[in-house]
């Protein structure tokens, strides 16, 4: 039986009929087409397919698309604004933070929620902070000086170096 | 992987979702946070054909303190426990066990509740509602009763829910002066569940004597198990490095671990004993700097 559910996704109010089952991530890759959302494990281990749901980081992989009925989505198309790269795109952009970039989106929106709760987190809080997301390829340090990156430039303070590291 | 098909609702009062509870009997599973049902659900191990969904029903999410009760509602999700400050203040314990339950997304949707009422003895609130000495509030068709927490867990999977249920909250006497709580789990990863892991809540008297204890084991047993052995070896006196060690010894002796991909029994009940006594220093040293 179909089920009705209105969903703003990055920012655009969507009214869909879908299947109860329809898990949250395969609406939004296979139904509204936005493949920037990453399909990994499938088992929410991996946070490929992190999303803000209301604001929260969410494994959309885990979640049901009638779950998100009157909420709101941020996907990683919906991340900068008027064309600008928004701190942790840039971030991760100058600072070598992806490599095959398969982890990447879900690693920006679980650090969007991140920096959006404490701007200024330590290296500790931000490592705790991304276990949710498994990197494959980078060793995590170039992502950590990323976000560190971004904190410093949503704080407004001068940019840390950006030389990658490579270990 | 995609679930089987099944009648999705969505309740708006508690009343109904018990009514909806009632008429569909065995075959409706209540979706809380969903990060444990709905795994299961995509793997066929769960096959419900109605879906309650509670999420939408006002007032099961808080944390709040009334007449020496903690009460946590049923819907508070994990993150919530982890960043509340009332918590941090009296029950430090819940920034240990919050960390450690799987990751920050998972967190932003698991909630207490689903957590407790899934039945699981490898999930870690188990073992801490035991050491704080919690009672279960059950709601169903004829209003709420109040279940203490050794008489919640039956078995594997298994509670005293009835169908019509629905657990709507927490309630945890506030601890006097003196006390600490602690937790600690090995776990080979983020998200995995424990190797083994340990709950405790420790009150010390004017004179050093312990006057209260509760520890509790997460993963060690087919159902969450309170130490209680350990909890008598410490009550009634003075905290010494020979009461805490067999404290630890007892815990390693009355837990029934299985051997398996984690470790060997032997090596689980060597946790055991390790993180007792790791986790009541950590309590004792809590409980003089409060």
């Amino acid at each position: 039986m179909l089920k009705e559910i209105t969903i703003t996704v990055n920012g655009q109010q969507h009214t869909l009929e879908v299947e109860p089952r329809l898990l949250l991530v395969h609406m939004i890759r296979e139904v509204l087409n936005l493949t920037g959302t990453h399909i990994g494990c499938d088992t929410s281990s991996c946070g490929a397919c992190t999303i803000l749901l209301d604001g929260k980081s969410i494994k959309s992989c885990t979640v049901l698309a009638v779950q998100a009925n009157g909420k709101s989505i941020t996907t990683i198309e919906g991340v900068a604004q008027d064309n600008q790269l928004s701190p942790l795109q840039e971030g991760f952009k100058e600072n070598h933070g992806l490599h095959c970039g398969f982890c990447t989106p879900g690693m920006i929106l679980r650090a969007t929620e991140l920096l959006a709760q404490n701007p200024n987190p330590t290296e500790d809080e931000i490592r705790w902070g991304i276990a949710g997301n498994l990197c494959r390829c980078t060793g995590y340090n170039n992502i950590v000086k990323a976000i560190q990156y971004a904190g410093a430039k949503i704080r407004g303070e001068e940019l840390p170096s950006t030389e990658p590291e490579f270990v | 992987m995609i679930p089987q098909s099944f009648q999705y609702e969505s309740p708006g009062s508690l009343a109904e979702a018990i009514s909806m509870l009632q008429q569909y009997g065995e075959d409706a599973k209540i979706l809380s946070g969903g990060h444990s049902l709905i795994p299961m659900m995509k793997l066929r191990f769960a096959t419900p054909e109605y879906l309650i969904d509670i999420n939408n029903i006002p007032g099961l999410s808080y944390i709040r303190e009334e007449n020496g009760v903690l009460k946590i509602g049923g819907l508070t999700r994990e993150a919530e426990l982890e960043h509340s400050d009332l918590l941090k203040q009296h029950f430090p314990i819940f920034a240990d066990v919050t960390k450690l339950i799987a990751d920050p997304q998972v967190r932003n949707m698991g909630t207490i509740g689903g957590n407790l009422a899934h039945g699981d003895a490898a999930n870690d609130h188990p073992a801490v509602m035991m050491a704080l000495h919690a009672t279960v509030v059950a709601t169903g068709p004829e209003g709420e009763r109040e279940i203490p927490i050794d008489e919640f867990f039956y078995g594997f999977y298994m509670t005293a829910l009835q169908h019509g249920d629905i657990l709507t909250e927490i309630r945890i006497p506030m601890p006097p002066p003196g006390t600490g709580s602690a937790y600690h789990k090995m776990e080979r990863k983020v998200g995995d569940y424990a190797t083994a892991g340990v709950a405790v809540q420790i009150t010390i008297g004017d004179n050093g004597v312990v006057t209260a204890a509760g520890i509790g084991l997460t993963n060690v047993n087919p159902v969450p198990l309170r130490a209680a052995r350990s909890e008598q070896a410490l009550i009634g006196k003075p905290l010494t490095e020979e009461t805490i060690n067999e404290a630890a010894l007892y815990a390693s002796e009355d837990c029934n671990p299985s051997s398996d991909l984690r470790g060997s029994e032997e090596y689980k009940r060597s946790i055991v004993a390790t993180l007792v006594k790791r986790m009541i220093h950590q309590a004792v040293n809590r409980a003089n700097n409060s």
